[in-house]
């Protein structure tokens, strides 16, 4: 052995808080099991629950009364999520840019923050909850609370996506002269054109599954037919209902990659 | 446009003066030290010096990328250090830009990038809707005839090579029609033989307009060649100021020997 080569640290030092923080996960996991009484016997008989359920959901249900009833709740739950999206979608773009801090003064983006961390804060249900008791039921309200949610987030990753542009671009277009908004335009837009559509688009995903979410508490949309249907034991109607809704799902699916290419 | 007022002090020839010019990044920790400099109203002034010695602050104190802590700046009958808001955008219009990493808006097309050197004249809804006077685009597919970019008009920079990139940029820094071009080490991402290409293109494009240049370079064979005047650095100081003939051992071994290599 060379005395020179035993002298030497190791290439590779351990990573000790790393590995305590995951045997403390694992640990609690345990530990959180024991406690809430999770058990196979348990699993097995909600098996048997479930299959007897799918059971009762089939055929699903194609009266024509209902058909109507059900396409009108597809049709207000689209709304909401496009106007929620268009109007959250404008909102965040001038938002965003204001919390980003690479680009304004801190005196500006320390309140932006506040204002998107706030509108991150509850899920939208619960922001739905609170607009129905405001403008009452419909789907005003579920336009509302879905805005609010997508600012929350669009706004904050479109500032964290501008924090992290080239700055040696921004500095070309700065030293020709050109006046702030011209700097955005050509010195910021560009850079972050391409996330920020990414981010309008999974938004507006999101926003058709929520929008199916705010009808369950009168906020509007699909949500309040299904719910209506799981009361009333109606699951084959249950079952019309969540097939129109991952048909939905697949078309916007579709819609977003469409998006995506057209703005690479 | 503003009123052009006469120069003051400075002579007529002077495209710019400097007078004790401060930089300091850190209270106490000057990067340059009481510059003062004059630069020639017409041709290239090569500023020669090691990395780290002050170079790249110097041209950006010029244009106010970086805000100088002292000192004046006196181009055109205007102090340059104490512009603010419009003033500063105003000659910053006037004054092109040229950098070591080309720092093209890397999403535009080249047509755009050229454009984008008449920001400062378009308003911002015209610039959004990409409407420039017929007169700058005429000049634009100019520039790339010359630049031998004509091609390449409609692609996104990031197709284009290094070469191709500072063409680009050089074309960007003319569009502005500038009484005045930095150039912050435009060579040194590039090849031997590029670095030529476009150090002939910059020297022959800004001689034609009669635009005079401060070139950053550490390539003293190359400042030789193509400066008609040279500022040597070292240590946030100017220990030469004069014709390239003038330069000799003893003075590039103050510039780039010694301890400054480690500043």
């Amino acid at each position: 052995m060379n005395a020179a080569v035993t002298a030497r640290p190791p290439a590779f030092v351990p990573n000790w808080p790393a590995r305590i923080a995951w045997i403390a996960l694992a640990l609690y996991a345990g530990y959180a099991t024991s406690i809430l009484d999770v058990s196979w016997a348990r699993f097995v008989t909600g098996v048997d629950n479930g299959i007897r359920f799918v059971g009762r959901m089939l055929p699903p249900e194609t009266e024509a009364s209902k058909m109507t009833l059900m396409l009108r709740g597809i049709y207000e739950t689209l709304e909401i999520a496009v106007l929620s999206s268009a109007l959250g979608i404008m909102l965040s773009l001038p938002i965003g840019l204001l919390a980003a801090r690479n680009l304004m003064p801190p005196w500006l983006t320390w309140p932006t923050r506040l204002l998107i961390a706030l509108c991150r804060s509850f899920h939208q249900v619960i922001i739905a909850i609170l607009f129905v008791k405001a403008v009452g039921f419909g789907a005003l309200a579920g336009i509302l609370a879905l805005t609010v949610a997508s600012i929350g987030f669009i706004a904050k990753l479109f500032a964290e996506a501008i924090e992290e542009i080239s700055a040696k671009q921004l500095e070309a277009i700065r030293a020709t002269g050109a006046p702030f908004m011209n700097v955005i335009l050509y010195g910021v837009l560009p850079q972050v054109l391409t996330r920020f559509v990414g981010f309008a688009t999974y938004q507006f995903d999101s926003n058709i599954r929520n929008s199916t979410m705010v009808g369950i508490v009168g906020a509007g949309g699909i949500g309040g037919t299904m719910f209506a249907a799981f009361q009333k034991f109606d699951y084959d109607y249950l079952l019309t209902i969540l097939l129109a809704i991952i048909a939905l799902i697949m078309v916007s699916e579709s819609l977003q990659n469409w998006v995506k290419k057209v703005y690479q | 446009m503003p009123a052009e007022s006469q120069p003051r002090a400075d002579t007529p020839t002077a495209a710019l003066e400097i007078r004790g010019l401060k930089k300091e990044y850190r209270r106490g920790e000057p990067v340059l030290h009481d510059i003062s400099i004059r630069i020639p109203g017409r041709g290239i002034t090569a500023v020669i010096g090691p990395s780290g010695t002050g170079k790249s602050t110097l041209i950006r104190c010029i244009n106010r990328l970086v805000e100088p802590t002292a000192g004046q700046i006196l181009f055109k009958g205007l102090d340059l250090a104490t512009l603010r808001g419009k003033a500063l955008r105003e000659a910053r219009r006037r004054i092109g830009m040229v950098f070591q990493e080309y720092n093209l808006v890397e999403r535009l097309t080249v047509m755009e990038n050229l454009l984008s050197g008449r920001l400062g004249y378009v308003s911002p809804f015209n610039a959004w809707m990409r409407r420039y006077p017929a007169d700058d685009i005429g000049t634009a597919w100019e520039l790339l005839d010359t630049v031998g970019l004509t091609a390449f008009a409609n692609q996104r920079a990031d197709a284009l090579s290094g070469g191709q990139r500072q063409r680009v940029g050089i074309a960007r820094a003319i569009m502005q029609r500038p009484e005045l071009l930095l150039a912050d080490e435009p060579t040194s991402s590039l090849d031997p033989k590029t670095s030529v290409e476009i150090m002939e293109l910059l020297a022959g494009l800004t001689q034609g307009r009669g635009i005079p240049v401060i070139l950053n370079i550490h390539n003293v064979p190359l400042a030789r060649r193509f400066a008609g005047h040279v500022i040597g650095m070292a240590g946030g100081r100017v220990v030469y100021d004069g014709a390239p003939e003038g330069l000799d051992d003893t003075h590039l071994k103050e510039i780039y020997g010694g301890e400054d290599w480690l500043e």
